[in-house]
């Protein structure tokens, strides 16, 4: 029964040791997936390479229904799942602060660490930004904190804000993926781009 | 191996779709052991958090966000699953890239713009993405991704308010790109 770490089936010890081996899975599949090339990342923005939304949306539905059925069969407790809190404010001008970041950087986080590893020095670049950013929070929250904390919703599923099953949902998503899908390859023919 | 690492262009890329289940799996393996799901800037945070109490060690009383974050982080903010995990990850985009001999040391850009160019846009970029991640409480990794997963709202909002700015500033950026 999962999850393991919360029903203390497994050590702190050993929870933090498989964080690394997950992590390792997590790096490997981002650079062998082409995640370590900012030009490739970026391509989504253009349609010439549209291999980040193929990427990110087939993972996010996998564990999506990974979660449901595994929760189906009764080994893992939703409950005890981490739901991201909805902060509406913060968490829509974070993202717009990020998408800007993006488009100029080329890389977002867990991506920027790949290049890095793999010897991408604007993606070193990026990393040294990445902590000037966080500092820069960090020194000025103060200045922040109210937005930060504004329209505070709890943790609602996406599922629930549409009063629908989540099972309902996850097929309207599927259905919604495959057809960016379809655009998405129709797009990489249409602006063709030599490989890099 | 070398036979189903080839994309139907001849790149030795995982094919998308494969990625992308592989990528749904680690994060369903993340969900299943810890409860929580994979992290990029959450790790960023506990590095600086350290490197604050490192340099003050009353910071805690001093800036209000260390306050907040070790309100919310028990122990010692090194401990924690995602800086374990981004280790990981730094193992692991090594490996990857050794295996398909793509370790170099270089900067990647457009033919149309010099290294320069890029570097600039490059810590711009980190810079507003480092920040807007502490904003939004986490980023493509932690806050879309597996918000999204979990089906979250806040995921979605986030999702789609990265992908739809990036989008919408496409245009001003494109001599970057293409």
């Amino acid at each position: 029964m999962g999850p393991l770490a919360p029903y203390e089936i497994i050590s702190e010890n050993t929870n933090f040791l498989l964080a690394f081996f997950i992590g390792i899975a997590f790096g490997w599949v981002l650079e062998s997936s082409g995640f370590s090339s900012s030009r490739k990342l970026a391509g989504i923005f253009y349609g010439y390479d549209t291999v980040v939304l193929k990427v990110f949306f087939t993972g996010a539905i996998t564990a999506m229904l990974g979660l449901l059925f595994m929760s189906l069969f009764g080994w893992v407790d939703l409950d005890l799942v981490y739901v991201n809190p909805t902060y509406l404010t913060s968490a829509i001008i974070g993202g717009v602060v990020m998408g800007a970041g993006f488009i100029m950087g080329g890389f977002c986080p867990g991506t920027s660490f790949c290049g890095a590893a793999i010897g991408k020095i604007d993606a070193m670049v990026f990393v040294v930004g990445l902590f000037i950013g966080v500092y820069g929070f960090t020194f000025t929250y103060g200045w922040w904190e109210k937005l930060y904390y504004a329209k505070y919703l709890g943790e609602p599923k996406v599922s629930e804000a549409l009063g629908m099953k989540d099972g309902l949902f996850g097929l309207l998503l599927i259905i919604a993926a495959l057809g960016m899908f379809v655009v998405a390859e129709w797009a990489e023919k249409k602006f063709p781009r030599e490989e890099y | 191996m070398s036979n189903n690492i080839k994309t139907e262009r001849g790149k030795k890329y995982l094919n998308p779709y494969v990625g992308g289940v592989l990528l749904g799996l680690v994060l369903l393996a993340a969900n299943f052991v810890s409860g929580r799901g994979l992290g990029a800037s959450g790790a960023i945070k506990s590095v600086v958090a350290t490197s604050i109490e490192m340099v003050d060690k009353d910071a805690v009383n001093n800036l209000p966000f260390m306050a907040e974050y070790a309100q919310s982080h028990s122990g010692s903010p090194m401990r924690s699953w995602l800086v374990f995990q981004m280790l990981g990850v730094i193992v692991g985009g090594f490996l990857s890239g050794a295996v398909a001999g793509r370790l170099k040391l270089k900067v990647e850009h457009s033919p149309k713009i010099t290294s320069r160019r890029r570097l600039v846009f490059a810590l711009a970029g980190g810079i507003l993405f480092g920040f807007g991640s502490q904003l939004g409480r986490g980023c493509t990794s932690g806050s879309a991704l597996s918000g999204m997963a979990v089906l979250s709202l806040g995921g979605f909002i986030t999702m789609m308010a990265i992908f739809g700015t990036a989008f919408a500033l496409a245009y001003f950026f494109r001599r970057n790109w293409i």
